[in-house]
């Protein structure tokens, strides 16, 4: 079920940049930050505030990984891959939370309650592989931990 | 903010720093809280409120809430959270929340010291009071983390105490754009942000082309997996960047300027944009600068997280708001850049060198490093090593000594195998490239690079394979498609280093990927596929065994490539069953106390009871 978006609340986050083709990136960053994802409606109104044509902010929203068209989960858990995450162990960490949700990296979860992502490097280094999940910071994550650290935040909800 | 006034001229500045310095001494103690990248990771902020809430309850002499200050990044990460008071330099660190009441009670109230919290070196066992005496700092120059861990970066005041500043009212008074450009070149100086282009150089051009409009742009689009250099001096020393652009701005003629920083770094974002407001507001931005016909306005460019960004006229088309696909460099940026006109790109640490080139000459700054490579680079040093964290070494300072003494060596006293710096584009370097000095050309000619600073060490649990894999991953994740070799090559050349994790390759394979490299070098269009094969190729040109011990003997020796590898049980098992219940597919039985027996058939490899046993009594085969 995708939520139900506020026109007149897209509009306003719209208007607080510059009315102007090179706008193009922070405006689709500040809808982002507010609905976590670019819904339909914020592609038509970002185009026509604008001035771009629907296809080239289709293009940018496509282009940056920042940006998400599908609604995004309620909490978010990201592992991280650099490369000092990457050499101590993060693919298992990858892989345990994959099964763990049932879904696989980029994905959300069907109940929209959680979103698996990989970035590349938040460097934290010392506490590689490291796993955040919504702001808080797991590190040292061992392959086994990953139940529990996701079990932790579906019993606070 | 007490000083209201614009600062408009030399004198004005010296005497607000002399305010800001008394201010500043009136504090009998300061307490440094690192926020760097590490310690926030770490908790620091748990610290900080820790300590706003027990001196909310308590006085404490004339210690008041004024004398925390939440600094950059102090560099040693790994001991993070790390808390340092000041005037005596006492290094506490991995602290806790619990253990915020004991600092305040015993060390800011009585002067006493916390052994416990004290930095223990692990050679002599013994613990160190102060943070210079730290071995880790002991071989560093800092220049342009010169005022991480020293400073509030929110507070300007901090920063004019600290020489900030100085180099912009004297170049801007004192200084014709040529000069400043002859000081640069002088300096020698080469871009921090991996190409090592000479800054001079860059300026010189741009400032000679005709134009009516130039820009300046900061590149703050640190994308390489294990870097954090450029992210922790946007955090930790904002102004540094901003008075280094503001040199640069005025010695090519700029009246506006871009900053572009990854939207993934929310307080690098958070921190500019005060720096530039409180800036602004004392008139180091805005018109007449320091009183001058010279005025700048810098802006912010949030970055939307793609790596070849990174790439000058990528990262130009994107400060426009457009889909960062990098264009062939028949014309050079500096000629025709940013809305087609001259543009002078340069990375974050080159920025923040620029008002020390500035306030001590160029010849001052040619005195540190090499030859050709002049200054210090700042390094992100990661990986399977004791001392993860954020260091900055003169250039021509070998690999060993960085690994070895600044970083403490190998974690758990394992063996060295490569070190890995200059990104994905970069390459891994074996143990017999040690003494090497780290400088722009000796990197390049030994087959890796400098990049932007991201240095990983690697032990022999690390499968250089899969390392070339991972970057090769990357780079195909991170193509922006424009061109075929880019976009298709590296695409094949990762098929195919998969296809050698899988065993399933040939020699003769090998030898293609060695062709198809070549094509993809000449072929791609900008710098991250002309680079891409970098990370296959210096490890199959130092490792080469490796990759014949997967083609050939179907084993791998870093014991990493899953379909090449086996766990199995030994006789060190103590029948603890801590491995059966994280085993994600029942395949380990047993009872306790006795040996537990792992069924190869249901096994997937996942690692999960070879982290948890703690008697290594899961050999990877």
């Amino acid at each position: 079920m995708k939520p139900e978006i506020d026109v007149a609340e897209l509009k306003e986050i719209i208007s607080h940049s510059p009315q102007k083709p090179s706008s193009l990136i922070a405006v689709l960053q500040d809808i982002q930050r507010k609905f976590h994802y670019l819904p339909p409606e914020a592609i038509k109104e970002t185009s026509s505030a604008l001035g771009v044509p629907l296809s080239q902010v289709y293009s940018v929203a496509t282009f940056y990984s920042a940006f998400s068209l599908e609604p995004r989960g309620k909490h978010t858990c990201r592992i991280c891959m650099g490369t000092a995450c990457h050499i101590k162990g993060a693919p298992m960490a990858l892989e345990q939370a994959e099964d763990q949700l049932g879904i696989k990296a980029g994905q959300t979860t069907p109940d929209l309650r959680f979103t698996l992502e990989v970035v590349n490097c938040v460097g934290a280094c010392a506490m590689a592989p490291v796993v955040i999940i919504d702001e808080k910071y797991y590190g040292n994550v061992r392959v086994d931990k990953m139940k529990r650290y996701l079990d932790g935040v579906r019993d606070e909800d | 903010m007490e000083c209201e006034m614009k600062i408009d001229s030399p004198d004005k500045l010296n005497a607000w720093k002399e305010e800001c310095l008394q201010k500043d001494a009136k504090l009998k103690k300061k307490v440094m809280v690192c926020f760097g990248p590490g310690c926030l990771a770490a908790g620091c902020r748990e610290i900080y409120a820790k300590f706003e809430e027990i001196l909310a309850e308590r006085k404490l002499g004339d210690i008041t809430l004024e004398s925390f200050k939440k600094t950059g990044c102090h560099g040693l990460c790994e001991k993070g959270p790390l808390v340092v008071i000041e005037p005596e330099g006492i290094f506490y660190n991995r602290v806790r929340t619990s253990q915020v009441k004991d600092i305040v009670e015993k060390t800011l109230a009585k002067g006493e010291i916390i052994e416990r919290l004290l930095y223990k070196n692990p050679k002599t066992k013994e613990r160190v009071l102060k943070y210079h005496d730290i071995d880790f700092y002991k071989k560093q120059t800092r220049l342009a983390l010169r005022n991480l861990g020293h400073i509030d970066p929110d507070n300007i005041e901090d920063y004019v105490m600290r020489d900030g500043y100085q180099s912009v009212a004297k170049v801007l008074t004192g200084m014709t754009p040529e000069e400043v450009i002859d000081e640069v070149k002088l300096s020698g100086i080469r871009g921090r942000g991996g190409g090592g282009f000479p800054a001079g150089r860059k300026w010189a051009t741009c400032r000679g082309v005709e134009s009516d409009v130039r820009y300046v742009i900061c590149n703050g689009d640190e994308g390489d997996p294990g870097a954090f250099m450029d992210r922790s001096i946007m955090e930790g020393d904002p102004h540094s960047v901003l008075e280094g652009m503001i040199v640069a701005s005025y010695a090519v003629g700029a009246r506006d300027a871009y900053i572009y920083v990854r939207e993934e770094y929310p307080l690098a974002v958070q921190h500019l944009y005060q720096a530039i407001d409180d800036a602004k507001e004392h008139g180091f931005l805005g018109e007449n600068i320091m009183g001058t016909d010279f005025s700048l306005d810098i802006h912010i460019s949030r970055g939307g997280g793609a790596f070849v960004c990174g790439e000058s006229s990528a990262l130009m088309k994107s400060v426009a708001g457009e889909v960062g696909e990098p264009r062939a460099k028949y014309i050079h940026s500096v000629v025709k850049g940013l809305w087609d006109k001259p543009t002078v790109l340069n990375n974050v640490e080159t920025f923040a060198n620029i008002p020390l080139i500035m306030n001590k000459g160029g010849d001052w700054f040619r005195s540190i490093g090499t030859e050709k490579s002049t200054g210090t680079k700042a390094f992100s040093l990661v990986g399977k090593v004791e001392n993860t964290g954020l260091i900055e070494v003169p250039m021509g300072t070998t690999l060993r000594e960085i690994i070895y003494d600044i970083g403490g060596g190998i974690k758990d006293g394992r063996k060295f195998k490569a070190v890995q710096t200059g990104g994905p584009s970069g390459g891994c370097l074996p143990e017999d490239k040690l003494d090497l000095p780290v400088d722009f050309d000796t990197l390049t000619k030994a087959g890796s690079m400098m990049g932007s600073g991201g240095m990983i060490v690697m032990d022999d649990h690390t499968c250089m394979v899969d390392v070339a894999k991972y970057f090769l991953k990357f780079l195909v994740d991170e193509s922006c498609g424009k061109d075929v070799p880019c976009r298709e090559g590296l695409y094949q050349l990762h098929k195919m280093v998969v296809k050698v994790t899988e065993g399933k390759a040939s020699e003769a394979d090998l030898q293609l990927m060695e062709h198809l490299s070549k094509y993809i070098i000449m072929g791609s269009l900008c710098g991250l596929g002309k680079s891409g094969p970098n990370p296959f190729l210096s490890t199959v040109r130092y490792f080469r065994d490796e990759y014949l011990a997967h083609i050939i003997d179907k084993k791998c020796p870093g014991g990493v490539c899953r379909d090449l590898i086996r766990f199995e049980i030994n006789d060190k098992c103590t029948g603890c069953t801590a491995c059966i219940a994280p085993c994600p597919v029942d395949a380990i039985t047993g009872e306790k106390d006795k040996i537990h027996i792992l069924d190869q058939e249901k096994c997937t490899k996942c690692g999960a009871c070879y982290a948890v046993c703690q008697f290594d009594a899961i050999d990877i085969i």
